[in-house]
């Protein structure tokens, strides 16, 4: 999935090169930024501020699922199984989106699943920003030998499919926690950053400023840290930000497989797999989980376009 | 040309090894092929090590690794867990996946390209928003659950199709199930025909085009079309290997005994022989797909040359 997403937000590839370059120091007043600039369009755009609104929202319900409701998840009465119809006037309350075939509340369900989501969806870009961008701007920059190898290395990545190889993964492990989805999705998915930084950092090297300050006697390091990374940056978070909503379906997908999040988890895939042999007796267990999922990964989709718009100096 | 496959081709074997390689770590280093055969009781000591002996297992990993290589080059692909060689398991699933494939490659190709450029040369429309719409709400609801509803309602509810298809399905049974598998890829190629014709509708070759008279759609076709579908063609390459792994969600849900659904019993049971041989296979595919990507470049790009 990242892959694919990969290949839409490339054309904002060639921006960095053109953009003007602001040094840290005492900045004058007036000073913008290609990073400011961005985020004067955004904060106006309806297209970001809605799903960084509903992302806010996730991010609290992922933090404190106990503010959203009072019911434990894993709690199960079966007096109140899915036979039960929704009480959809009673808002909040734990029968409110109706109970699952064991009497747990959908609703609290929901609420709980999310963090799994977030944590993964987060930490999985995070994994992938910080060793992606490592591999692809050494990769970028030193080029020769060093690229020559670092290429092959992520051509290896590349040849086997992201799903397909996260589920052999996993499938070894008895007991899944997040951890292992995020590792094992992190494995798989770094190359798509790692390919993105480097053609990003091959076409900034040449810059004069980059020239200028290794002219200036800059050490390697400094060169890559101050000077090439926050210029090299833009695409690769834009994709980042896009990839995020990919490893969210990514976990839903295994989960549904029965190969990701392992019981006593609580995970929307999973929950959506076990509704749907009960889709002709109750529809609604499939169908809130899946809104709500729905709703997550548009939010983070819409972000990471509205951000891409923002900051393609074409499109001003 | 010619040359330039070759080498291609040529540069393909370490990719190849080297994917198959991590693949087989993957499942011989971290999975237990063994314990996996025998469920949660675990295998009798003697009976272990006996397997362990038959499949060179207690070797160390990079020889077993090329001897099972070894294997594959004479078309010894192991045993499944039901005592069937893979080999025979291919042999009735890559055919059935081929179908599906088929349908969901065409579904994309044509209906995402002809709503990428409607939605393109009328940027801004309702048409245009609502097609957007559409293609976002598509990549944001995930596969299975799609599927899942698509054959509750169409299947169950209306009885337009069957839920399940037959043990070896015709095209047209297929028809609802790639359209499933497709519809997250035919979102993206119709999103990326709209950007990249919009794009070059302000082309000055364009201009020139209209100028010297040509008819509208001859300059839509010819010119426009043409090199508005480069991206496309870049983004099918990879999209060959998502298309795999969704076929496992829409083989699974449904019941398709293709190649998803033999890999998906073989990840599920640690059936190694089986998983190890048809993703090496779909390894194998997957780069030819790419290369062929790579070849198409030339055809709808005159300026690349390859030397």
């Amino acid at each position: 999935m990242p892959d694919a997403l990969e290949k839409e937000a490339v054309p904002t590839a060639g921006g960095p090169a053109t953009v003007a370059v602001v040094e840290a120091g005492p900045a004058p007043g007036r000073a913008r930024s290609l990073w400011s600039d961005a985020w004067r369009d955004l904060r106006r755009k309806p297209t970001f501020v809605i799903p960084a609104f509903v992302i806010a929202l996730l991010l609290v319900m992922a933090a404190f699922p106990g503010w959203f409701t009072s019911v434990s998840p894993r709690e199960a009465d079966l007096a109140n199984n899915f036979l039960r119809e929704p009480e959809l006037t009673h808002f909040f309350s734990p029968e409110w989106l109706g109970y699952n075939q064991q009497g747990q509340s959908i609703y609290a369900r929901m609420i709980y699943g999310t963090r799994a989501s977030i944590v993964i969806g987060i930490s999985v870009t995070a994994l992938v920003l910080v060793f992606g961008s490592l591999v692809g701007m050494l990769a970028g920059y030193f080029g020769g030998w060093i690229d020559g190898l670092l290429s092959r290395v992520i051509d290896i990545f590349l040849g086997i499919p992201f799903l397909l190889g996260a589920m052999v993964v996993l499938v070894s492990f008895d007991t899944r926690t997040e951890w292992t989805v995020i590792l094992a999705l992190a494995f798989l998915g770094w190359t798509t950053i790692a390919r993105v930084m480097r053609g990003s950092v091959i076409s900034i090297k040449q810059s004069d400023y980059v020239v200028a300050a290794r002219s200036l006697g800059a050490g390697t390091w400094r060169i890559l840290l101050r000077h090439v990374l926050p210029n090299a940056a833009a695409p690769v978070i834009v994709v980042a930000m896009i990839a995020l909503g990919g490893y969210i379906t990514a976990e839903a997908v295994l989960s549904f497989l029965g190969i990701g999040l392992t019981e006593p988890a609580i995970s929307w895939g999973g929950d959506i797999n076990r509704a749907g042999g009960q889709i002709r007796t109750a529809s609604f267990l499939l169908l809130y989980p899946s809104l709500l999922l729905g709703i997550t990964i548009l939010s983070f989709l819409m972000l990471g376009d509205a951000v891409r718009d923002a900051l393609d100096p074409k499109l001003r | 040309m010619g040359r330039y496959v070759i080498r291609r081709l040529v540069q393909m074997v370490p990719v190849f090894l080297g994917a198959t390689f991590l693949i087989f770590v993957m499942v011989y280093a971290i999975g237990d092929p063994v314990s996996g055969l025998f469920g949660d009781r675990g295998p009798d000591p003697a009976t272990a090590q006996a397997l362990r002996e038959e499949f060179d297992l207690d070797e160390p990993l990079p020889l077993q690794y090329v001897l099972y290589m070894g294997k594959i080059f004479t078309g010894d692909f192991g045993t499944a867990f039901n005592g069937q060689p893979v080999t025979q398991l291919m042999e009735h699933a890559f055919p059935i996946s081929f179908r599906l494939m088929l349908v969901a490659l065409v579904l994309e190709v044509v209906l995402g390209i002809a709503l990428g450029v409607i939605t393109g040369l009328r940027r801004g429309r309702s048409l245009d928003t609502s097609v957007l719409v559409a293609t976002l709400v598509v990549i944001a609801v995930p596969t299975f659950v799609l599927g899942t509803t698509v054959q509750y309602v169409l299947g169950v509810k209306l009885g337009w199709i069957d839920p399940a298809v037959s043990p070896d399905p015709r095209l047209d049974e297929l028809l609802v199930p790639g359209l499933i598998l497709s519809l997250v890829s035919l979102a993206y190629v119709t999103r990326l025909t709209r950007t990249s014709v919009a794009e070059n509708t302000r082309a000055d070759y364009i201009r020139t085009a209209h100028a010297k008279g040509l008819p509208r759609r001859r300059v839509t076709v010819r010119h426009l079309l043409r090199n508005s579908l480069i991206p496309v063609v870049t983004y099918l390459g990879a999209d060959v290997g998502n298309l795999m792994a969704g076929a496992i969600v829409t083989e699974r849900i449904f019941n398709i005994q293709g190649v998803g659904y033999q890999l998906f019993q073989g990840i599920l049971r640690q059936n190694s022989p089986t998983v190890v041989g048809f993703v090496v296979v779909l390894v194998l595919i997957f780069l030819l797909a790419n290369l062929l990507v790579d070849v198409l470049y030339a055809v709808l790009d005159p300026r690349i040359r390859y030397v």
